[in-house]
């Protein structure tokens, strides 16, 4: 296994397979915490935090824990619970640490327990086989490879959508098409745009 | 006396029914399980197939959360929630893999990704958890048609103007396949809204198209209101002056 690897999984899940444009996974913040800059970046933020740990835990469950005891069926239940229980422990943990990256991310962490990128991605690296493509370990560091390229795209999707909402205020739109509407025509038009970079990797 | 009762009940049954339909719709309205609506709108048949899997969720999620709501300490409401409802996502999982393997291929990821659908937790924290067994089955009924009725719509869109025909028995076991409304126009062969892109853009428009519609709506009728409001003014002023005539001629 050589450094292509990783390279390759973080191009590729952060721009090819953008989780929001591409894969539909987390379109729920997109379109309700991207009126303001400031804002998606904090929900990128912690996106990144909440993705990168939770695909970490989900994988070593799937592979420690359900495959040796042959209960795979249980994956859904187990992975839920995991981030749920990982996005409240994040939210003490930043508690205590950093009041001043509690005010920053702490409005978006409950949030997050729903977003379906979170669960999305580490379901998407199961179902990939890393472990049986690179060995279980390797695998891992794929993944979470994988989970961070994806927080990344989510990240600059959500910036990238937060500045065209900013200056979609400013702009004259008849009265029906205002907010979600045009916003969703705008994604859409994005969605080609990235659409355009398939077929590189 | 009794009956009368019964029938009031009756109609709200209804109209608990029917709320989900178009005034509280799902996706259109409260803009909620927009995930699936994008992702596996790209044919009627998989819109179809989600939108059932998701009204079986939410009935049976919404009957066991209200069943079971006096018993669930207030601490840990949304975790209970979510393992009831992992667990009948779970069960609807393994039933399509079994009986339906097209419609599970296609939809891969978004069936266990029903779990975190907005839609169901919402209904569960905010309605089968203060509501009893009959009325939470129901709503959950009325909103899981109101999203299959969106699915539909969205995907209807998406089919028949990328191929010019609504495809059947591809992805569902309907034992006969084949399409209907086979139409040859050079229009019907937009392949974006096939793709990632048409999600987007069908929702955006129909979005906007039903905005538009309420808009012209609601202004048709303040412009009857106000229409209305000015022939009483001018019915009551006639009376104000045929009165003060009447009085002046009596003087006179």
């Amino acid at each position: 296994m050589s450094w292509t690897v990783f390279f390759v999984a973080i191009f590729s899940s952060m721009l090819i397979n953008n989780v929001v444009l591409m894969r539909f996974l987390g379109v729920c913040p997109f379109i309700g915490v991207s009126k303001k800059t400031n804002s998606a970046i904090g929900m990128s933020m912690a996106v990144l935090f909440v993705m990168v740990v939770a695909s970490l835990v989900s994988y070593l469950l799937y592979y420690l824990v359900l495959v040796p005891l042959n209960i795979e069926y249980v994956q859904t239940i187990g992975f839920i619970l995991i981030i749920a229980s990982l996005v409240q422990l994040v939210e003490m943990f930043i508690k205590k640490v950093s009041k001043k990256l509690y005010k920053s991310l702490g409005v978006y962490l409950p949030l997050i327990t729903t977003n379906c990128a979170i669960l999305g991605v580490a379901v998407a690296n199961i179902s990939e086989d890393f472990a049986d493509q690179y060995g279980v370990f390797p695998g891992l560091a794929v993944a979470v490879t994988t989970a961070f390229g994806a927080a990344l795209g989510f990240g600059l999707i959500m910036f990238a959508f937060s500045t065209i909402r900013e200056r979609l205020e400013a702009a004259v739109i008849p009265e029906a098409w205002k907010g979600v509407p045009i916003s969703l025509i705008t994604a859409g038009i994005m969605a080609l745009a990235f659409a355009g970079l398939g077929g590189i990797v | 006396m009794a009956q009368a009762k019964a029938k009031k009940k009756d109609l709200g049954y209804l109209a608990n029914l029917t709320k989900g339909f178009i005034k509280e719709n799902p996706i259109f309205t409260f803009m909620l399980g927009l995930c699936p609506a994008l992702a596996v709108t790209g044919t009627v048949e998989t819109s179809l197939g989600m939108g059932l899997l998701v009204i079986f969720v939410l009935v049976s999620s919404n009957v066991v959360v209200s069943l079971i709501k006096d018993f669930i300490p207030a601490e840990v409401k949304i975790p209970s929630y979510i393992v009831i409802i992992s667990t009948f996502v779970t069960m609807v999982g393994l039933l399509t893999e079994a009986y339906a393997p097209a419609l599970f291929d296609s939809l891969g990821i978004f069936i266990p990704l029903i779990v975190v659908n907005c839609l169901i937790l919402g209904r569960a924290e905010s309605y089968a958890s203060k509501n009893n067994v009959l009325n939470s089955a129901i709503d959950g009924l009325g909103m899981g048609l109101g999203f299959l009725g969106a699915m539909v719509l969205i995907g209807f869109f998406r089919e028949f103007f990328s191929t010019g025909a609504i495809a059947y028995g591809v992805y569902l076991p309907l034992a006969v396949e084949g399409s209907i409304v086979n139409l040859e126009w050079y229009i019907l062969n937009i392949a974006v809204l096939a793709g990632p892109a048409g999600g987007f853009l069908v929702i955006g428009l129909l979005l906007g198209l039903f905005n538009s519609i309420a808009i012209t709506k609601r202004n048709k009728k303040e412009r009857e209101r106000q229409k209305m409001i000015e022939e009483k003014k001018r019915l009551a002023l006639e009376r104000k002056r045929k009165k003060a005539m009447e009085s002046a001629g009596g003087k006179a």
